[in-house]
């Protein structure tokens, strides 16, 4: 089994209105439940916009904190997704799901060392 | 003891049996580079020691079972590697089981794990070539004209994400079989239509891609026999590459196929095309391979361009409109229309498709716009078409009949 990170893409900016949101919310709770069912699920999670972001650099002796994102963007990690799929088929399987609930495109990338 | 091989022989075994040992050394190590390694080093072995021994009864087995031998020889040398490799081999027998596919061959696997859809076009299409075909990265490099690291990089990075990110190696479910098939296919058709486009330079490499896109046409006609489109793209293949020597005249200009001096056609190509388009035709599950190698085949039913029957060729284009539409599609099909309907039909068709950023559709329009008199319009249209094709020999037939046109009284 291999561990495969599936990152949610969305757009930074305005949530969709609730009558949008909702049903999305309702789809991607399922989603993370079919996850549980199948024996798939290692860890998800939704964050908040990335200008909630801060960022930390190593400075010399001390840290250097900064407020924002890494990177200013169009787009954004908007959530995540960590699942166990015995190779990428699998993987991608899940993120065409959690595309489907979450109405955003899925990037799936595999962990390194998690193959056993 | 049989007779010892020459070279040429042993290097036709190689072009024939790489692909069949690396796939399945790939099923029995799990592991792409311990898998090259060993059939490579097979061969090397095969090259030092047939032409004293002479050929073993079966080459291919010789080779399998040689590097078989030299991978356990290398695990033995390499622990950690060992591991790795027992990890994939657990993996890969629990894997068995689950997994029902329609054919179960080792070249197959291999062919759908390099055209898998998490790769990119490229990277399959070089990966194919490699794997299967045998060819070095420099052969590859110097077909699809890029330089000899960046290929390597494509192909290391290729294999790496196969690994990385566990692209299995297997034959997609009877589900998935058609998406994931039509990418083998259009995988091999491009390797086919690179070899086939007459360009400058490694001309000789390019015409060893037709004759390895057909070869791996075969392959998958072989492994898939109940899928027509697969088939229909070798009939497709053989169809055209019949027509091969006939292409290119002395100097080497583009011969039209109206022009070409049909002696030179390949009968022993175009009758195994035929047959294959005949046996896709019995089975009425017609797809664009085979409605584009039935067009083909119409083609060299003529022994003479007049007899050609464009009727027909315009019915088939109809279909192929149905199936798989598209502007360039629509653009060919104007070809057939000009000689069924007529030359200001067929322009009026041409300007609906809108392909103006495409050299073949100044090109055709520079035709019908001559046939109908209109040759200021058709010159402009020809200079238009030359600057958009980067093919010498396109160019230089263009600039040919730019010429015709400009001049006096049109021939035709």
């Amino acid at each position: 089994m291999n561990n495969y990170l599936l990152s949610v893409i969305q757009p930074v900016g305005d949530p969709p209105p609730p009558d949008t949101l909702e049903p999305i919310m309702r789809n991607i709770e399922s989603f993370h439940e079919e996850l549980k069912a199948a024996g798939a699920w290692v860890f998800a999670g939704g964050l908040f916009p990335p200008d909630t972001a801060t960022v930390v650099r190593q400075n010399g002796d001390g840290a250097l904190v900064t407020d924002g994102p890494y990177t200013e963007s169009k787009e954004c990690l908007g959530g995540l997704v960590i699942v166990r799929a015995p190779d990428l088929d699998a993987a991608l399987e899940w993120g065409r799901k959690a595309a489907r609930a979450t109405t955003l495109p899925i990037e799936v990338r595999p962990f390194q060392g998690t193959s056993e | 003891m049989s007779i010892p091989p020459s070279p040429t022989t042993i290097d036709r075994i190689f072009r024939e049996e790489y692909g069949r040992a690396v796939s399945v050394l790939i099923g029995a190590f799990g592991d792409i580079d311990v898998a090259e390694e060993a059939v490579q080093d097979a061969f090397a072995a095969a090259v030092s020691r047939w032409p004293q021994s002479g050929l073993p009864p079966s080459p291919a087995g010789w080779i399998i079972t040689t590097a078989k031998n030299r991978a356990v020889d290398r695990f033995r040398k390499d622990a950690s590697r060992q591991q790795r490799h027992e990890a994939a081999l657990l993996l890969r027998q629990a894997e068995a089981t689950e997994e029902e596919s329609v054919v179960l061959d080792d070249r197959l696997r291999l062919i759908f794990t390099c055209c898998h859809p998490a790769l990119a076009r490229a990277a399959q299409v070089a990966l194919t070539l490699r794997l299967l075909g045998g060819l070095t990265t420099e052969e590859i490099a110097r077909a699809f004209l890029v330089p000899e690291p960046t290929m390597a990089q494509r192909i290391v990075r290729a294999k790496r994400k196969i690994r990385d990110a566990a692209i299995p190696y297997r034959v997609p479910t009877e589900a998935d079989l058609p998406v994931r098939l039509s990418a083998v296919l259009a995988v091999v058709y491009l390797i086919f239509n690179e070899g086939y486009k007459a360009s400058t330079g490694a001309t000789l490499v390019r015409e060893d891609l037709c004759a390895e896109a057909i070869r791996l046409g075969r392959v998958i006609t072989e492994l898939m026999p109940d899928e027509p489109e697969a088939q229909g793209l070798l009939a497709l293949m053989l169809l055209i590459a019949s027509r091969n020597k006939a292409r290119c005249s002395a100097e080497g200009a583009l011969v039209l196929l109206d022009d070409q001096d049909r002696a030179l056609w390949d009968r022993e190509l175009i009758d195994e095309g035929q047959q294959l388009v005949q046996a896709c035709l019995r089975r009425n599950r017609p797809g664009p391979y085979q409605i584009q190698a039935a067009i083909n085949a119409v083609h060299t039913d003529a022994y003479a361009a007049a007899d050609t029957d464009w009727a027909q060729i315009l019915a088939l284009y109809d279909q192929l409109t149905t199936v798989a539409p598209s502007p360039v599609v629509a653009l060919n099909r104007a070809v057939a229309v000009a000689q069924v309907e007529g030359a200001q039909e067929a322009l009026d068709a041409v300007d609906k498709t809108h392909l103006t950023n495409y050299y073949a559709f100044y090109a055709v329009r520079a035709d019908l716009l001559s046939k109908l008199g209109r040759r200021a319009e058709a010159a402009t249209a020809y200079t238009t078409a030359i600057e958009l094709t980067e093919n010498h020999a396109e160019r230089a037939f263009l600039a040919s009949q730019r010429d015709r046109t400009d001049g006096g009284p049109l021939p035709r």
